[in-house]
């Protein structure tokens, strides 16, 4: 009874704090509340989770307890009673063990989580691996060195927090160690997220799977430093406090989800995941009747605040708001309000005045939301990527990359993953997922619905993308772990009932920790009302502990009363099967951990940059080619030299030879990376052409043929050849295949054996072993003996696995031929005629070997009735005959000008887009009518 | 002195450099030195077809040379009456100068010279006998020796020794050697001036040996050679023995690498055999003379500059130096130009890329430990170590062979014992003996900077380095330091590899010091846990 007075004293003092502090809240689900009705309130409460509804008994207050206990025998009843008052003690020294086992075990699962990810520092060096991390690490040390460190460059912070402490760290040094840190704190994140859904056991399951799940190592091994290492562990932590509201409805945990999903949206542009998931199961949950204030206040300030925040990063910023993958969330956040205020009415109306508003509200509401929704969709129709992003809609849509980008589906981790990537990544968890999906089910809560709904959603974006496979490795281990650990409780639960006898099982079971699954459920049971008190109280923490350790004494007391059930609800094995089951589990489990042993030493620790392999005395040969080229670079060329090369060495150039690079890994700029696609698969004169424009000064390729180093440029040009041919048409991929293959050898095509690439990937490598056998492709090149007229090698590296070549100065050209080739002029025009539609009109007719030139421009200038045009024209003209690109896009401006195809403003902007400026400057000079406005837009 | 200062002078060449200042008061030096007047410069030797590059080539003294010959074109056609009136100005100079305090040396003449050139790799090292004769009357205490300033900027190291004794019993017995001012030295001569030990009274005579070594002083010509091209240098010098005294027999041999010598001056006798080239013996030269000589020939040694190296020792008193240098290497030869084919590098190695160089070795202390090669991006795989019980070598390979004018950067670092460099002195301070200079074999280097990080709560430090250089203190933190580590930093320009000798560095240092840090650690440990618990019984709530 004494416990009842101290619910009342809370209900009562909660219900003070939540009027002035919650209306919404206290309204809508505790407004009822009263003294009396306080049992059935928290039945009706708690009927919304499922756990209770199979243990009806574990609900009622102590106030119920001696009338339960009526019911069985007296005997019974003193025994338990004293068996339970004389496991209290030892209950509370067990339940402070379990802690400490469990800080302990999460300790070392986080230094397993460290140290597995070691391998490459330990094999290899402490060194930045990939080639996409260089540009993280440049931003880091351009911040570090800057100073400004930004809210939203978390690691800074450290590293100037640790420098004022005198210890001194490189940048680099931090750099290669957070993706292996922050996988350990994804590892605590991971038990936090499925402790909360199936209780510390599977939590500790699971955090030890993820600590070495392959698919997460590959991303977060000791030297790449990647967003996704991070993001995982943003993702995890945001779907944890998420799920920590959902159960305890606090708005501490709502407003520390928003902060960290904003932490998401910095890290990786995967944040849409997020934003679209918790909608979703917000959603499910209102279909399904689980609607209650905990979900309005796990999901509301998410997304009011989460958004104000994601708008704030600046590669976001307006998006948050405008395009349609966050278009789910406010959906859902208007439904979340109606519902709630349909909940409000309700309770404040009687049924029959309900029914009356319903229908009034339908008819009204179901108009208003059409009108809104067509709209809506109006806006959205209008944009023609129906306002999705190119990366999302190859997400939902499978083909759509491969057809309309070839840039995304060029990279190969953007490929629809093959099973053996499955086994690969994520192994044997792909066999216990589903019995944690089940293991989900019974029972079904909103956390472990919510995680029901995230495996499924990144299984299906997980066959869409290899890369994704990362998304799927939390919820595989979470799924996993909860199967595991529900396994190991009926088994371990079995051996110990048929070993121990029935009466000590149940004894034992009362006590707690030895069956966690009757404590989580308890947990499970108990926390969402518990936690509801705290949260209305706004005490000290003080006060919630003292709250927490009252009721643990509560949970005392009710153990007796779920005594009866624990009993009743062991399904009991015979001992040998579950015994066998055990041994059969560790197997399976010591299985998955040698293949993610291996994963993590030999799959994915080698970095990109550093090669080896044995020597025949089983030393080790170190193929460094990359680093020797990129300090020759470094050190050999002018600062302001540009380099090109294909964009996947882009950052790598950049931040080890601190050369200025054309196309990086950045896939944004598609033109840059199609221009130097293009110039890759055109002859050596155009390509010459195309990069000198750009101001190359060296052209850096790699070539694996001679020691066997499979992705080479050679192996990766026919991507150059199509990301090139989707802008500039004149690149034709067919012109590089024979009959459909991809060869170099001598039935290659010519258009391949002249290409700007195999020239400079095979030049004088006959010379090697004189018959010029590619160790990659295993033939014989077509195309030995050739010589280079606008390029210079000036470095190759020891085993000619980097290339460079210098382009020769210009006067060479000039002096030697004064025509250009007719296949760029033409590939000029319709290049720019693809980028420009306008000028198709213009270009079509653009022949300047006709005879008829003359005539045409005649015709061309007569309605401008300009005499003086005609000069013009041939001026340009003779500038375009002179293989002068000045004069072709002259031409071609002065053409469009004339015959008003575009106005003057746009050719202001052509030609800066083209970067003719010099083009600006004749033709203000020749059109001397037209000068001033001309002048105006050069001064724009 | 002055008897036969005319009739030398005109027979000879004289020393070209100094022919400059025509007006004004007279340098106040007036005895052992042939005065400036007015000559011709003389016809070049005949058989010198090299003598007139010779003279375009240097720089600077070219401009001087240009001046001084127009003024002595002027200064010839002027009028008798004025040459009269300037000799008799510079004669009553003189006059006054001669009541000036003679100088010790005045009376030394050089009775036999012998120089041998070696020029085998980029450090030239010269050899000079010299038998010195006191001819005056007051014993003299100091030698000196004379160099053009083009040499003196290229001079990396210099040192003498006596010989006393005939030959079997020869001993050495070494000589401070140290810059000598003097007021009147001709165009920017340098001198160095040799303590004798004994005086040398009148009429005795010493044999000295000197040796020094100049840096950057072969200058590749053509200057910039492509990849199959092997190197040619010239190299400068006089035939003569630039000297402030009078010599009475010289003879200069200059050792070249290998008989490929594309030119050399003729100054009569020369004389070439294979390798090697005479010049002299030349009789009775007054002091200044200077005849420049000019040898083109082939040199395909590694020309390995280091241009920078920061060495840093940090001592820990817990036992062990750590060891890190930092170096900025380039190739100071005929600069590369044009392609760079690996294709012909690799499959002729003799003939392609023949003055590049791909291997460098350290001698390293022995018991050298925990080696690492790297650069700024990342480990350097290839090099190896060698470790025995006298001395660790390590051969290193930069990440790319190295041909004219290529630069590459990379650090050095590695662990040694305490006991082997860390001793304690009589007084109870504490020395660093450690060796000077780079370890790398066969290199210059333009400037070497050592740092030595001392302990936290050292005090007094100071270094005994066997030759000048330039030192000043620093402060470094780093794991957790407060007050901060004393740095000493001594610094070096133009190191030859000669120079390697051990210098020390003292200070005072309380081992109560090694504590600090420990104990630091664990009483914010203990706070810590302190807090832990005060914070988990102390209840501020106000409900109670």
């Amino acid at each position: 009874m004494k416990a009842n007075i101290v619910a009342r004293g809370i209900s009562t003092l909660s219900r003070n704090f939540l009027t002035g502090s919650y209306p919404l809240r206290a309204v809508a689900a505790h407004r009822v509340w009263n003294w009396p009705s306080l049992f059935s309130s928290f039945s009706s409460s708690s009927s919304v989770h499922g756990e209770l509804q199979t243990q009806p008994s574990s609900s009622t207050r102590p106030a119920l307890l001696p009338a339960e206990s009526v019911n069985t025998s007296a005997g019974a009843r003193v025994r338990q009673s004293m068996s339970a008052s004389e496991t209290a003690g030892e209950r509370t020294v067990r339940h402070a063990f379990g802690n400490v086992l469990a800080f302990f075990i999460l300790l070392l699962i986080g230094v397993l989580a460290f140290s597995i990810r070691l391998f490459s520092v330990i094999k290899y060096e402490s060194v930045i691996h990939e080639f996409d991390p260089y540009f993280n690490y440049r931003v880091t040390q351009f911040l570090t060195k800057n100073g400004i460190y930004d809210f939203w460059n978390w690691f800074d912070d450290r590293t100037w927090v640790l420098n004022s402490l005198n210890i001194p760290l490189s940048v680099e040094t931090v750099c290669v160690f957070t993706a292996p840190t922050f996988s350990a704190f994804a590892s605590w994140a991971t038990y936090f997220l499925t402790k909360e859904v199936k209780g510390p056991g599977a939590g500790l399951a699971a955090a030890a799977l993820l600590g070495m799940v392959p698919s997460y190592i590959s991303r977060s091994v000791a030297g790449s430093y990647d967003n996704e290492a991070v993001a995982i562990f943003a993702l995890i932590f945001t779907f944890y406090l998420y799920i920590k509201t959902l159960n305890t409805g606090s708005l501490f945990y709502a407003t520390f989800n928003a902060i960290s999903y904003f932490y998401m949206v910095c890290s990786w542009g995967g944040y849409t995941f997020i934003i679209n998931l918790i909608p979703m199961h917000v959603l499910l949950c209102i279909v399904t009747g689980r609607y209650s204030s905990r979900l309005y206040i796990a999901y509301a300030p998410l997304v009011v605040l989460g958004t104000l925040l994601a708008a704030l990063v600046p590669v976001v910023g307006f998006n948050a708001v405008m395009t349609s993958e966050h278009f789910a969330s406010f959906l859902v956040f208007i439904i979340i309000h109606v519902v709630a205020l349909v909940y409000y009415i309700k309770g404040i109306l009687s049924p029959r005045m309900f029914k009356v508003a319903v229908t009034l509200v339908l008819s009204v509401g179901i108009a208003v939301c059409c009108a809104v929704i067509a709209i809506l969709i109006a806006v959205v129709a209008s944009s023609p990527t129906k306002g999705w992003s190119g990366r999302s809609l190859s997400l939902l849509d499978p083909t759509y990359a491969s057809k309309y980008i070839p840039i995304i589906a060029s990279v190969s981790e953007h490929q629809p993953p093959t099973w053996p990537s499955y086994f690969m990544d994520i192994n044997v968890l792909a066999f216990l997922v589903p019995a944690g999906i089940i293991a989900c089910f019974l029972p079904l809560s909103d956390a472990s619905s919510f995680v029901v709904l995230y495996i499924v959603t990144s299984v299906y974006f997980s066959g869409v993308m290899v890369r994704l496979m990362l998304v799927l490795a939390p919820a595989a281990c979470i799924m996993s772990g909860i199967a595991l650990s529900e396994a190991f409780d009926t088994l371990t639960g079995s051996i110990k009932f048929q070993l121990l006898g029935y009466s000590s099982v149940n004894s034992q079971a009362a006590a707690g920790d030895a069956s966690p699954d009757s404590t989580s459920a308890q947990s499970n049971a108990l926390k969402p009302d518990k936690s509801e008190e705290t949260a209305k109280e706004r005490t000290s923490k003080k006060s919630k502990k003292k709250e927490k350790e009252r009721e643990k004494e509560k949970e005392q007391v009710d153990q007796s009363s779920v005594q009866p059930r624990a009993g009743r609800r062991l399904q009991v094995l015979p001992l040998e099967a579950s015994i066998i089951g055990v041994f059969l589990l560790i197997l399976l489990g010591a299985f998955y951990v040698v293949h993610c042993v291996w994963a993590a030493a030999e799959a994915y620790s080698a970095p990109s940059i550093v090669l080896t392999s044995q020597t025949q005395d089983g030393g080790l040969h170190v193929f460094d080619d990359f680093r020797e080229a990129y300090a020759w670079l470094r050190h050999n060329t002018e600062v302001d030299d540009k380099v090109a090369s294909w964009w996947d060495y882009g950052y790598q150039t950049t931040a080890m030879a601190n050369r200025t690079v054309i196309v990086d890994n950045n896939t944004w700029n598609n033109t840059h990376i199609a221009t130097v696609g293009t110039a890759m698969s055109s002859p050596e004169k155009a390509a010459w052409e195309i990069f000198n424009s750009l101001d190359v000064k060296y052209v850096l390729v790699v070539f694996g043929g001679l020691v066997g180093y499979p992705s080479d440029d050679i192996n990766k040009f026919l991507w150059m050849v199509r990301i090139g041919g989707g802008v500039f048409p004149h690149i034709k991929e067919p012109d590089y295949l024979r009959d459909g293959q991809y060869r170099i050898d001598s039935q290659a095509t010519p258009t391949m054996l002249n290409s700007l690439m195999y020239k400079l990937s095979y030049y004088r490598f006959v010379e090697t072993d004189g018959k010029g056998f590619d160790r990659v492709r295993r033939t014989e090149i077509g195309k030995k003996y050739f010589k280079l007229t606008h390029f210079d090698e000036v470095f190759t590296t020891h085993h000619w696995m980097v290339r460079i070549y210098k382009l020769r100065p210009p006067k060479n050209r000039i002096r030697g031929k004064a025509k250009k080739s007719k296949s760029v002029r033409n590939s000029l025009i319709i290049s720019w005629s693809k980028a420009f539609p306008k000028f198709n009109a213009v270009s079509d007719r653009l022949n300047p070997a006709e005879n008829e030139f003359s005539i045409n421009l005649k015709k061309d200038c007569k309605d401008q009735e300009e005499p003086l045009a005609v000069k013009r024209f041939l001026r340009f003209y003779k500038l375009l005959s002179q293989g002068s690109e000045v004069g072709l896009v002259g031409y071609i401006l002065l053409q469009a000008i004339f015959r008003k195809v575009i106005p003057y403003r746009d050719v202001g902007k052509i030609s800066r887009i083209l970067q003719y400026c010099d083009i600006l400057v004749y033709i203000s000079v020749f059109c001397s009518r037209r000068e001033s406005r001309i002048i105006e837009f050069v001064g724009l | 002195m002055g008897q036969s200062r005319d009739s030398a002078q005109i027979e000879q060449q004289p020393y070209h450099f100094w022919i400059g200042p025509l007006k004004g008061p007279r340098p106040s030096f007036p005895l052992r030195f042939p005065l400036s007047l007015p000559v011709f410069h003389p016809p070049c030797p005949s058989n010198s077809k090299l003598c007139k590059k010779s003279s375009s080539v240097n720089a600077r003294p070219t401009e001087e040379q240009s001046r001084a010959e127009h003024k002595a074109a002027g200064a010839e056609s002027s009028p008798p009456i004025m040459r009269l009136l300037r000799l008799s100005l510079v004669l009553s100079s003189l006059a006054l100068l001669s009541f000036l305090p003679a100088s010790s040396s005045q009376d030394l003449q050089i009775v036999n010279a012998e120089r041998r050139i070696d020029l085998s790799s980029h450090i030239i090292k010269v050899f000079l006998t010299l038998k010195v004769e006191n001819t005056g009357t007051s014993p003299a205490s100091e030698v000196l020796l004379a160099f053009p300033p083009t040499q003196a900027d290229h001079l990396a190291l210099l040192k003498a020794q006596a010989v006393i004794g005939k030959r079997k019993k020869k001993t050495y017995l070494p000589l401070d050697v140290n810059p000598a001012e003097l007021p009147d030295g001709p165009n920017g001569t340098k001198y160095f001036s040799i303590s004798l030990h004994n005086k040398l009274g009148a009429g005795e005579v010493a044999t000295l040996e000197i040796l020094y070594m100049l840096t950057h002083s072969l200058d590749p010509f053509p200057v910039e050679i492509s990849q199959s091209e092997s190197q040619l240098v010239y190299y400068r010098d006089s035939a003569v023995i630039l000297s402030p005294y009078h010599i009475k027999q010289q003879t200069t041999f200059i050792k070249t690498p290998s008989s490929k010598i594309e030119s050399f001056s003729m100054v009569e006798p020369t004389n070439r055999a294979g390798a090697e080239l005479r010049y002299g013996p030349y009789e009775n030269r007054s002091p200044y003379s200077y005849s420049p000589i000019i040898v083109h020939f082939e040199n395909n040694n590694p020309f390995a500059v280091v241009e920078e190296l920061v060495r840093e020792v940090e001592i820990s008193h817990w036992g062990s130096i750590q060891v890190t240098e930092q170096y900025k290497l380039a190739h100071a030869g005929a600069r590369h130009k044009g392609v760079f084919s690996r294709v012909e590098y690799q499959s002729r190695p003799g003939s392609s890329g023949t003055s590049s160089f791909k291997h460098l070795l350290a001698r390293l202390p022995p018991r050298v430990h925990s080696m690492y090669y790297r650069d700024e991006i990342g480990n350097i795989s290839s090099s190896h170590l060698r470790l025995d019980s006298k001395k660790s070598e390590l051969e290193i390979e930069p990440r790319y062979p190295l041909f004219g004018g290529w630069k590459a950067t990379f650090v050095i670092g590695y662990g040694l014992l305490l006991e082997d460099f860390l001793f304690e002195s009589p007084d109870g301070r504490r020395y660093l003996n450690f060796t000077f200079g780079c370890p790398l074999v066969e290199t210059v280097v333009d400037k070497l900077t050592i740092k030595v990080v001392l302990p936290e709560g050292s005090l007094d430090p100071s270094v005994v380095v066997p030759f000048p250089v330039n030192q000043y203190l620093e402060k470094k933190y780093s794991y957790l330091d407060v007050v901060g580590r004393t740095v000493v930093v001594v610094e070096k320009e133009n190191v030859v590899p000669e120079q390697s000798s051990p210098f020390q560095v003292y200070y005072h240092f309380s081992p109560i010091f090694m504590l600090a840090e420990p104990m630091m650690l664990t009483s914010v440990f203990f706070l810590l846990f302190v807090t832990c618990v005060a914070y988990l019984h102390i209840d501020l709530s106000i409900r109670k």
